[in-house]
């Protein structure tokens, strides 16, 4: 009794042991940065008000109450609607097609994976060049087809499906990984059995290969979602969150409030609306969807 | 994610000054080669006692060309002939990275001494207590009329109640560039530019065909359109704001009249493109003759002059009411957490730094208007618009401009006038409604600085 509860409390020590140095980390680079902001975001600290002076949950009611605080949320709801459906289902026919192709399959793979190699600043001012107007690489070719030219980035309308097209394009490729390793998991009885008894193609993906994937999409669909929230590298270099906030997404808002208005408290209560955000869904994710996933 | 989320605001701080280092050491490199010369020319004076200062000079580039050498060789020059004070000249990106960076050096407690920021930003820089005015430096010099050499407009942007806070060092004004060879192809007179608005409107009109654009005026944020939207206030009657910074004039029935004209080049006379106009494009489209004509800063002229593959030229802004344009661009400011000591040999480098001969090199090097009157009697700057006469427009042109859009809190203020100009070129909402957004927004931004 006291052998094992000697042997249980060494192993214990030893986990900890194991985790300390990246709890340290996260401690000092994490908690304590989300615990001053949690702090800050009851105080009004800004260019009138040099030393913080406590403000209850002002910043809160301000920001709700923010016409732009809308306009940004609802944004970044049909930016993460564009990006991570259209990412994921890419990345996956681009996983099933990389892991058939026999001939020149590296070629097909690092074709596919190059976009997520390039910083995202240098696509930025790809993309800018491609949707530049009249003399840009789309406008070009949409005047060859005589269907005239847009400002894709100067105008409310398009500004955003031109951002989610780059973004899907640039996460596919990242995605197919995971995918090409999740194929590469299911076994090959499973298909063989599957071929015996005569079953469709459509079938078998839909049967064997899509839940068997679960796991892997449940992970890339964490990674894209967040990605919808934090990769805003691309707003800087292509729209300032132009035009008229068409293409302001809440990070990029925090930016704005803490970096370009000095507004130190709204930037805090923003910052913690968003980690509120970020955390319903990962609790969400991993509650909800552990159970309908096929672990093997 | 909760790590990112922290890290980008709480963290940012602490990145933003990290990288300002990382600019800092990078700046030391690229400097290596001068500061080494320097020393060895210096070495003399150092050894006979006195101590070195070395100054941090932060300073963003922001038209083409390359400037950073010129920077550089400016400071060598200094140290020259000022051998105990070293001046470190710190590249720090665009206007907006400058500030960030030093708003985050002087929050970390190791601010640059001295630095070239936007003039329109003085109040920022005075409400967070970074900056000091420069006014016992001139008196101690004796010269009353050393200020008297600017010209006032770009004084305008420098002054609050009484005290200057900062040197002009790279202005500008907006001015109409326009290509003399569209003007002849469907006959106009190219010696001839649009002096007012409906004379404007109707060359815009009549210059547009399938290719090209009459007309492009940059809207695009954080400040192109604000920008733009102040000279068209000017021109028809007054300025945006007080000179105290703590009141705006959005919603007059002036400037609604001013927005209904600006919005009309594009809805009504189909002479401009409907759609925001990005500020960095908009030069191109006019070197690829994707637009006869455009508002752009004096700032390009350099550019515009070495590409252009026609034959164009320079205007001043047509009128409505009368001529005028904002100023705009950098100014140099001194810091205040760096002693005494340090303040005197920045106020040294920044005297020298706007000296007319100076003023004007940097004039012929980049085209912004040469800061003070007397640089234009330099024989550099004669030989130079005697050869280019285009160059004077935008000093002629000072008679008549005013200051640039500047109050408290002047980023979110500028951001509502910015946003609702951009609405209102969409049709989305009237000039006026548009602007009395604008105006209340601002109101309420700047209601605690009353």
């Amino acid at each position: 009794m006291a052998g094992s509860l000697g042997k249980r409390w060494r192993s214990e020590v030893f986990a900890w042991g194991l985790l300390a140095p990246s709890l340290l980390f996260l401690a000092v680079f994490t908690f304590y940065p989300i615990w001053i902001t949690g702090v800050q975001s009851f105080y009004t600290k800004n260019l009138a008000v040099r030393e913080p002076v406590f403000a209850g949950a002002d910043n809160y009611s301000q920001l709700f109450s923010d016409s732009l605080f809308h306009k940004v949320l609802i944004n970044n709801f049909w930016y993460m609607l564009g990006t991570v459906p259209g990412a994921l289902a890419l990345g996956l026919i681009f996983a099933l097609f990389a892991n058939r192709a026999l001939k020149l399959r590296g070629f097909v793979r690092v074709s596919f994976f190059y976009p997520n190699v390039i910083p995202m600043i240098a696509l930025a001012n790809v993309w800018l060049f491609i949707y530049t107007p009249e003399y840009g690489l789309l406008s070009r070719l949409t005047d060859m087809i005589g269907a005239g030219h847009t400002a894709w980035l100067g105008s409310e309308k398009w500004v955003m499906p031109a951002l989610v097209v780059m973004m899907v394009w640039k996460e596919a490729g990242y995605f197919m990984i995971f995918y090409l390793a999740g194929l590469q998991n299911i076994p090959n009885d499973l298909y063989e059995a599957a071929q015996v008894d005569g079953v469709g193609k459509w079938r078998v993906f839909w049967r064997i290969t899509f839940p068997l994937l679960m796991p892997t999409t449940l992970f890339v669909l964490v990674v894209a979602l967040t990605n919808a929230f934090k990769t805003i590298d691309q707003l800087f270099i292509m729209t300032q969150g132009g035009p008229n906030n068409a293409s302001n997404l809440l990070l990029y808002y925090i930016y704005q409030q803490a970096f370009s208005y000095w507004d130190f408290g709204a930037a805090a209560a923003a910052t913690i609306v968003m980690i509120a955000f970020m955390l319903l869904i990962t609790v969400l994710q991993f509650v909800g969807m552990d159970r309908k996933i096929h672990y093997r | 994610m909760k790590k990112t989320m922290a890290t980008s605001l709480v963290l940012t701080t602490i990145a933003v000054v990290g990288a300002g280092c990382g600019s800092n050491g990078e700046g030391g490199k690229e400097a290596t080669p001068a500061a080494a010369s320097v020393e060895a020319s210096g070495a003399p004076s150092a050894s006979a006692g006195t101590e070195k200062v070395e100054l941090t000079f932060y300073y963003p580039i922001q038209v083409g060309g390359p400037l950073t050498a010129t920077i550089e060789s400016m400071a060598e020059q200094f140290t020259k002939e000022n051998p105990n004070i070293v001046v470190k000249p710190v590249y720090t990106g665009s206007y907006g990275d400058t500030t960030l960076k030093t708003q985050a050096a002087v929050a970390g407690g190791n601010s640059p001494d001295v630095a070239v920021l936007l003039a329109a930003d003085l109040f920022s820089f005075m409400d967070m207590d970074s900056i000091v005015p420069l006014d016992e430096f001139i008196a101690q010099d004796g010269d009353d009329g050393f200020l008297d050499d600017f010209y006032p407009a770009f004084l305008e942007n420098s002054q609050v109640e009484g005290k200057t806070y900062s040197l002009p060092f790279q202005r500008s004004t907006v001015v109409l560039y326009y290509n003399k060879d569209a003007f002849k192809e469907v006959g106009l007179d190219p010696e001839q530019p649009p002096a007012t608005w409906d004379e404007l409107a109707k060359s815009a009109k009549q210059l547009t065909n399938e290719d090209r654009w009459g007309i492009e005026i940059p809207s695009s944020a954080p400040t192109s359109a604000t920008w733009m939207f102040s000279g068209f206030a000017i021109q028809n009657g007054k300025n945006l704001m007080s000179q105290d910074g703590k009141e705006v004039y959005f919603d007059t029935p002036e400037n609604e009249e001013a927005l209904q004209f600006w919005v009309d080049l594009s809805k009504k006379d189909k002479a401009m493109p409907e759609n925001v106009i990005e500020w960095a494009t908009t030069p191109s489209d006019f070197l690829e003759q994707k637009t006869a004509m455009m508002f752009h800063t004096t700032g390009n002229l350099a550019n515009i002059r070495q590409n252009a593959k026609f034959d164009f030229g320079v205007a001043m802004l047509p009128q409505n009411k009368q001529f005028g344009s904002p100023t705009g661009g950098g100014n140099l400011y001194i810091f205040k957490d760096i002693g005494k000591e340090r303040q005197e040999a920045a106020w040294k480098f920044v005297k020298f730094m706007t000296d007319p001969e100076r003023a004007a090199q940097w004039s012929i090097d980049t085209g912004y208007v040469g800061v003070r009157k007397s640089s234009y009697e330099t024989e550099a700057m004669k030989q130079y618009t005697e050869q280019f006469p285009a160059a004077l427009v935008a000093r002629d042109q000072l008679a008549y401009a005013k200051g640039e859009l500047s109050t408290h809190n002047n980023g979110k203020v500028t951001a509502a006038l910015n946003d609702a100009i951009q609405a209102a070129l969409y049709g989305k909402v009237t000039p006026a409604e548009a602007l009395k957004g604008a105006q209340t927004e601002a109101d309420k931004a700047l209601a605690s600085f009353k």
